[in-house]
């Protein structure tokens, strides 16, 4: 089997913010040299914690906010350097989930207005095409069609976030950019939501880049699992690869340290000490040596490159002989 | 025998809504031995941080209230006193000198115009009476206890200037100042990163063996609770559902939404096999009811898979399922 050309191409992407008039202190290197591909109809998932960039990747491929350098390509076409008008037109294909269904609906709005706000913008179809593809949409989310006359303060933190993902569908996106969906949700609405995002995700199609801090609430909806540390890649692969035999130390790590609901498997896990840096003033070499059990000397000499250990397996680590 | 360190019984909690009273939490019995950790587990509207705020007389006077029900904790001196009958000033000696608490956002439990050191010999001061020098020195103690490198010199700095889990543990450090023998972590790692949370579950282990407190650990998690408490008690819509030994109850809940709860939870490696297959994720269908409009009987009943008329009925009352377990489901011994 070939592999479906990118519909996603991420090369080299950097984001440093730099202070600006009303604040001070240091430039933030929130992404450093960034590559990945996102194939039609899949789903990637970005792992890390706080600090880690992942939000940064998200808000960067939909030119939320400008990436200092690198090339971000949808379908071939690069968006850095797309126009307004042009930019406007390619964002109809990309949209954005928010993670907290409280703050991203306007409580203000009615659930109708929210849905077709998007729709006004792009002067999508009259008022009535506008009304239809928004129930279309409630539908799609299994909701009842009489939401779209209510407001957001009336539904549950998980049919809000129904709400959020009809909101991004109406405009049948080909790409979403879901950042931490589930991760305000309550653990039994959590399988709701991922079942339904997987659901949409394969009847429709869509490729998506699905952002969550939480190794095991990705592992069910992705393809393919990126982990970062500190603005860096420590490893990709494919999703049964990476939590069958994770390779990097720091993905081990964060596998280890999710608190399993199994009493009987109780303190076998690994602590990492200490804490993030801070990506203002990241480690040399690899920025992750400060907290790894297996760092070595020469891990403070250079930043280590992504390399193959398996088929489409990668990893950021200079050391082969780390034990499983 | 000893008397537990904090005894709960048929607490009832509620919140004035307009014009009407809504019961928070009811039906609330609740034992900690010393030494042992006591989980709180469910889901938002369970009702688990309204229990561990009646305990502290921390609900919100003008809203909520107790209106029923005994909450008795062992002093270190041996006696047992009974916190619902105090006043506030009674009140706040007991809590300073016998509970310790600690919250989920360290930021907003934190007073930022305060240096970390102070604000730890602060309750030194008050209420052992220490002087501000022997204050400033245990307070130096605490934070080495509890893991902060360079702690002379972390007392001298004041809450933004240490990340989020240094936080979380100089608020621990805070809640040890005058040695509880309750201590009281509502969701104390939620706003943590993983590996930080598990630093902070290794630490407070670590500290209950070494001083012998009971802890009541409130959280939405059940793999921090599997990994930390001896005992669990599930709640549901403001009620214990469930209650046993971590053992038993993981082993073999009896309780249709501790099962429907245990089943959502994602573990890892598995998800991979149901994707494979193409089965959905196991899920519980509905969603948390108002406490506003609970339902008549069990008000898990709307929820449940197993519910029959006799549920809708009348409220389940505990069946003791083994000596050390219970649950409020009238067909338990059918799961």
């Amino acid at each position: 089997m070939s592999a479906p050309a990118p519909y996603l191409t991420v090369r080299n992407l950097t984001k440093h913010f730099a202070p600006t008039a009303f604040s001070r202190g240091p430039v933030v290197k929130a992404l450093q040299d960034i590559s990945f591909d996102i194939p039609r109809g899949q789903v990637v998932g970005l792992v890390g914690e706080s600090g880690s960039g992942k939000t940064t990747i998200g808000r960067s491929v939909l030119r939320l906010i400008e990436p200092t350098s690198g090339e971000i390509r949808f379908d071939g076409k690069d968006i850095v350097r797309l126009g307004a008008g042009d930019l406007r037109r390619q964002r109809r294909n990309m949209q954005y989930i928010f993670q907290d269904p409280f703050a991203s609906l306007s409580p203000r709005m009615t659930i109708g207005q929210i849905l077709t706000e998007g729709l006004d913008i792009q002067r999508i179809g009259n008022r009535a095409e506008r009304r239809a593809r928004a129930e279309k949409a409630l539908a799609a989310v299994e909701l009842p069609v009489d939401a779209y006359d209510r407001y957001a303060h009336e539904f549950s933190g998980g049919q809000r976030q129904r709400i959020g993902i009809a909101r991004a569908l109406t405009l049948e996106p080909e790409f979403i950019v879901a950042d931490e969906p589930v991760s305000a949700l309550d653990v039994s609405i959590q399988a709701q939501v991922i079942n339904l995002l997987r659901d949409l995700q394969l009847r429709l199609g869509l490729t998506m880049l699905f952002i969550s801090h939480d190794l095991a609430v990705v592992e069910y909806i992705c393809d393919t699992v990126i982990v970062l540390y500190l603005g860096r890649i420590m490893e990709i692969a494919p999703a049964a690869s990476l939590y069958a035999r994770p390779q990097h130390p720091y993905t081990r790590a964060l596998l280890s340290a999710i608190p399993s609901p199994d009493p009987t498997k109780r303190s076998k896990r690994q602590t990492l000490k200490g804490d993030i840096p801070s990506p203002a003033n990241p480690p040399s070499g690899c920025v992750f040596r400060t907290r790894c059990p297996y760092a070595i000397e020469a891990c403070a000499g250079v930043v280590p490159e992504l390399r193959e250990t398996e088929a489409g397996h990668l990893k950021a680590c200079i050391r082969d002989d780390i034990p499983a | 025998m000893e008397a537990p360190i904090l005894q709960i019984a048929g607490l009832r909690a509620v919140f004035r809504i307009a014009g009407r009273d809504i019961a928070a939490v009811q039906d609330i019995d609740l034992e900690i031995g010393s030494g042992e950790t006591v989980a709180l587990v469910g889901e938002s509207g369970s009702g688990k941080s309204v229990t561990s705020l009646s305990i502290m007389g921390l609900l919100a006077k003008k809203i909520g209230h107790i209106a029923d029900g005994r909450i008795s904790i062992r002093r270190r001196d041996g006696s047992v006193t009974e916190l619902t009958g105090l006043d506030a000033e009674q009140l706040r000696r007991v809590r300073g000198n016998d509970i310790g608490m600690v919250f989920q956002e360290p930021m907003t439990s934190l007073n930022p115009v305060y240096t970390i050191g102070e604000q730890i010999a602060e309750p030194i001061r008050i209420h052992l009476g220490k002087s501000h020098r022997e204050a400033a020195a245990e307070a130096v103690r605490l934070l080495t206890q509890v893991g902060i490198p360079d702690p002379a010199r972390r007392a001298k700095q004041y809450p933004h200037e240490l990340s989020g889990g240094m936080r979380q543990r100089a608020t621990i450090a805070m809640a040890l100042a005058c040695n509880p023998t309750l201590l009281i972590a509502d969701e104390p790692t939620t706003a943590l990163d993983v590996t930080i949370q598990a630093q902070i579950l290794d630490l407070l282990a670590d500290l209950q063996a070494e001083r012998g407190m009971g802890i009541l650990f409130v959280t939405h998690n059940l793999g921090v609770v599997a990994e930390i408490a001896d005992r669990v008690a599930v709640m549901y819509a403001g009620r214990i559902v469930e209650t046993g030994p971590v053992s038993e109850v993981f082993a073999r809940p009896r309780h249709p939404y501790t099962i429907g709860l245990m089943r959502s939870v994602p573990r890892l490696g598995q998800a991979t096999a149901l994707k494979a297959a193409g089965t959905p994720l196991p899920t519980i269908a509905g969603n948390v009811p108002s406490l506003a409009m609970l339902p008549k009987g069990c008000s898990f009943a709307p929820r449940c898979p197993m519910a029959i008329d006799a549920c809708r009925a009348a409220v389940p009352p505990l069946f003791q399922v083994s000596q050390t377990q219970a649950s409020r489901c009238i067909r338990w011994e059918e799961l």
